[in-house]
């Protein structure tokens, strides 16, 4: 059963009235992908994390997780069945500590997050788990402090975490560094390299310093449809992807 | 056949006078995105100056609609001043507070004021009766009432849909910060819609005074029918709030007729039903 | 390694400290009961409702202060639970009164199902129109079905047996307000377990961001029905109480203005902390008994000010401003 890819999206297609903003779209992950998505503005990105993430429902086309069809199946489910999501704008508890978020993830991972007695802090397992993962992100000094309270950066981070907690087979970065400065960049890259080897992920990335780092694969979307896909080497030669960036900036342009 | 008449004309009176108060207050939330639970609260102020300036004054019955209209706009204006205001924004929670908190206020002043009775605003000659129809007869007051509610739909309707005001408050309910980027100034649209809002609240607080007796828990008593017909017509939208009425107007005046022991029981289980199955309102707009 | 040497400490720290700060609390909950008991001998009465409706405004906090869904119809828990035990101790004969109390919890969970249900059908206003329209249809069925609730002229031939074989219900409301200021401390204790437990924590959550918790794969509704059964528990056995103490049931209790002024008391005292809700409830109540005492008329007004001066002036309510301002004083907390 689980002799397939991972992850797979077969076909998928979306329409919104006439527009297909997604058009027929397939590509697969296998353990260990390093794959980034981009594309130019207004190329679907965004649809297509929420069709893949179970947000929106396709007009057609399957989305397939450890050789199971999860078309059907909502976004919890999904996370549950190993697909989870970072956000591309941060969405963290804003009153809660660094160190609750990542507990909470391993409670929830855990499916002890329905417990009506007890504290995380005197449940050993979870406590070196949450501390550890905090360690690893370089967050652990702030882990009392309310994430209101921390830096951007550092809430994009505790992002990164979270998923971590959660311990997915796939993982869906929504532009990890956005919003980030350029500066920070590096820590954020870094706590990317810390990721398990085994974990498949696929990012979604405008920085392109960041996408050649990170991808050992690129997908460009344009239009809904995939017009590349193959090595970070090859991306910038592709002469439709020249196309797709270079005219869409000329069209952008010109009609400013 | 009778009965079936009867509850006809009432139940369209009825959402005729529902249309006429919570149109505004459909505007305004589509607009402002407040929840007001203190709208009927203004309705009941138009209530109360119109008896009193109809009943204890003596004057006309014209004279007393325009004198309530005009009262309550001026008495809501430093409300929404002074209270409003701050809300414009905050969350729901507070909103409702807010709210609830000014209801109670003019519930217990308008106690204090005029006592715990009903209200009677005198009708003038011309609305007593009845008006013969040729088969039946109706009573002029549920005419007028029905003539008062198309009349407001209407005028309303060419307001929004023929006049660059209306092009404006469309503009500022559909994208607030994109309007005011066009350079639509919205605190004036918002101050106009208030006022408007307010002033046919008063209106219909008059005009319906028959259907829903003007006394201090009028307010509360209401409160939720108003925000039903918002909620279930969904915010901002005329057509949404006119079916809302007259859907609300037909089950609560049948249920009245057919179930009079039941209370308003059937009302409510309406009420959940149709906002289970349209949770952004029958027009579909509110978010 | 430093780091794991360090930890543990501040993790027991921290757990030490809330645990000190619940024993504060509950010693306080026992030792005002105590006060008012020996201060007013002549208003237990007064004192136990002040207790029935206290548990009302702390399960309204449970869904609106730690779950973010503003109700105004949570007296329909209250008054199941109430009406419960006033039916089984009127029509079926079941007249002790802690089987009476479990009866109401148990009521007001399934109430608390019910309108969870309904309630939890949407968002927004249409959520808040939907929670008015259940206490509505609440009290129509009760007012309905008068057979069974006596209508309006309430419910009455409610006579609890001696607590526990040993205590009457006296005139003077000694042992009903004993028995609730017990059913109080219990109710606080085993909230402030769930408060802080994972589900506490995932209740929080949800109130902060609903789509970030089903992002972790738990899902919203569940944790919000959950919470709706348990703040029906909490509801009921206060209704239960006042049912037992007042021994009439009467359309008020499951009334919008219940309802309504439930939640003022928590918003007064401030949501999201059980201590909150039981500032607010009795400053409310107190300050009701005094105003309505000298000038009915204007009882309603004043609560409409009190209402509108906290949301302007003190939005975290009279216990979170202090807590804020007292932190404040004390400098950093950590």
């Amino acid at each position: 059963m689980n002799d397939g890819p991972l992850f797979e999206v077969k076909n998928l297609q979306k329409n919104f009235g006439g527009l297909s903003v997604t058009d027929n779209v397939s590509l697969s992950l296998v353990p260990g992908d390093r794959l980034a998505l981009i594309g130019p503005n207004g190329a679907g990105k965004t649809t297509f994390v929420n069709l893949v993430t179970g947000n929106l429902a396709p007009n057609s086309g399957s989305v397939h997780l450890a050789g199971q069809d999860v078309t059907r199946s909502s976004a919890m489910q999904r996370v549950r069945l190993g697909l989870v999501r970072s956000f591309q704008v941060t969405r963290l508890f804003y009153d809660m500590t660094p160190e609750e978020h990542v507990a909470l993830a391993v409670l929830q991972r855990e499916g002890r997050s329905g417990r009506m007695i007890g504290q995380f802090r005197s449940m050993p397992t979870v406590m070196d788990e949450a501390r550890e993962i905090l360690h690893l992100l370089g967050l652990l000094e702030l882990s009392q402090f309310k994430v209101r309270e921390i830096a951007y950066g550092q809430q994009r981070l505790l992002e990164i975490a979270l998923a971590m907690a959660l311990r997915p087979k796939v993982l869906l970065l929504d532009e990890p560094a956005a919003g980030v400065p350029q500066s920070e960049t590096a820590r954020i890259e870094h706590a990317l390299d810390k990721l398990p080897a085994d974990l498949a992920v696929m990012m979604i990335e405008h920085d392109m310093d960041l996408v050649f780092r990170f991808a050992k694969r690129v997908i460009v979307l344009a239009a809904g449809t995939v017009i590349f896909d193959g090595s970070p080497q090859d991306v910038t030669q592709d002469a439709r992807v020249r196309e797709a960036y270079l005219g869409s900036y000329a069209n952008a342009s010109s009609a400013a | 056949m009778q009965t079936v008449f009867s509850i006809a004309v009432d139940a369209l009176a009825y959402g005729m006078v529902l249309f006429v108060i919570s149109i505004g207050l459909s505007v305004t939330m589509g607009l402002m995105r407040v929840v007001n639970l203190a709208h009927g609260a203004f309705a009941m102020i138009g209530g109360y100056i119109a008896s009193y300036a109809a009943r204890d004054l003596g004057l006309g019955y014209a004279v007393a609609v325009l004198l309530a209209v005009v009262g309550t706009v001026l008495i809501a204006i430093p409300v929404e001043r002074f209270l409003y205001r701050r809300i414009y924004g905050a969350p729901e929670l507070t909103q409702v507070l807010m709210t609830i908190g000014i209801t109670f206020c003019i519930i217990g002043i308008a106690n204090f004021a005029f006592g715990p009775t009903l209200k009677t605003i005198p009708l003038p000659e011309a609305l007593r009766g009845s008006v013969d129809l040729g088969f039946r007869s109706i009573a002029t007051h549920r005419l007028f009432a029905i003539v008062c509610g198309l009349v407001v739909a209407a005028a309303l309707w060419v307001l929004i849909e023929r006049t660059a005001f209306g092009i404006k408050l469309r503009a500022a309910v559909d994208n607030a910060a994109m309007a005011a980027a066009l350079g639509v100034r919205t605190e004036i649209i918002y101050a106009v819609s208030f006022a408007v809002a307010i002033g046919l609240a008063a209106f219909g607080g008059v005009v319906g005074a028959e259907l829903l007796p003007v006394e201090p828990y009028y307010a509360l008593r209401y409160m939720v029918t108003f925000l039903v017909v918002v909620s279930v017509g969904g915010a901002g939208s005329i057509p949404g709030a006119l079916m809302a009425c007259l859907l609300l107007g037909a089950i609560d005046t049948t249920g009245r007729y057919l179930a009079p022991e039941y209370g308003e029981f059937f009302f409510y289980l309406a009420v959940i039903v149709i906002v289970i199955l349209f949770p952004r309102g029958l027009a579909g707009r509110f978010k | 390694m430093a780091v794991t040497m360090h930890d543990p400490m501040t993790a027991d720290k921290t757990r030490r400290r809330t645990i000190t700060g619940s024993l504060i609390g509950i010693a306080a909950i026992i030792i005002v009961g105590v006060i008012g008991y020996f201060l007013f001998p002549n208003n237990l009465a007064l004192l136990t409702r002040i207790i029935a409706i206290a548990l009302l405004v702390l399960s309204i906090d449970l869904v609106t202060g730690y779950c973010g869904v503003a109700t105004l119809g949570h007296a329909a828990l209250f008054g199941a639970g109430a009406y419960a035990a006033g039916i089984a101790a009127a029509h079926y004969g079941i007249t002790d009164p802690v089987l009476m109390t479990l009866i109401g919890a148990l009521a007001g969970a399934l109430a608390g199902l019910v309108s969870g249900l309904i309630i939890l059908r949407a968002h927004g206003l249409p959520q808040l129109v939907l929670s008015i329209a259940v206490i509505h249809l609440f009290h129509e069925a009760a007012n309905k079905a008068s057979s069974w609730t006596g209508g309006s002229d309430g419910l009455s031939g409610i006579a609890p047996d001696a607590l526990l074989g040993l205590f009457e219900f006296d005139l003077w409301g000694r042992t009903a307000y004993v028995y609730g200021l017990f059913l109080l401390v219990v109710v606080v204790i085993l909230l402030q377990v769930l408060v802080r437990s994972p589900f506490g924590m995932l209740a929080r959550g949800v109130r902060e961001d609903p789509l970030r918790i089903s992002a972790m794969g738990a899902s919203v509704k569940s944790v919000l029905i959950r919470m709706y059964v348990i703040s029906g528990v909490v509801a009921g056995i206060g209704g239960a109480l006042n049912a037992i103490s007042t021994q009439v049931v009467g359309l008020d209790s499951l009334s919008f203005t219940l309802s309504a002024e439930a939640l003022v008391m928590l918003v007064l005292g401030g949501t999201g902390s059980l201590y909150g809700a039981l500032v607010g409830t009795v400053t409310f109540l107190w300050f009701e008994d005094v105003v309505s005492a000298a000038n009915p008329f204007h009882w309603l007004t004043m609560v409409g000010a009190l209402l509108i001066a906290v949301v302007l002036f003190a939005p975290k309510g009279l216990y979170g401003t202090a807590a804020h301002l007292l932190g404040r004083i004390g400098g950093e907390r950590r």
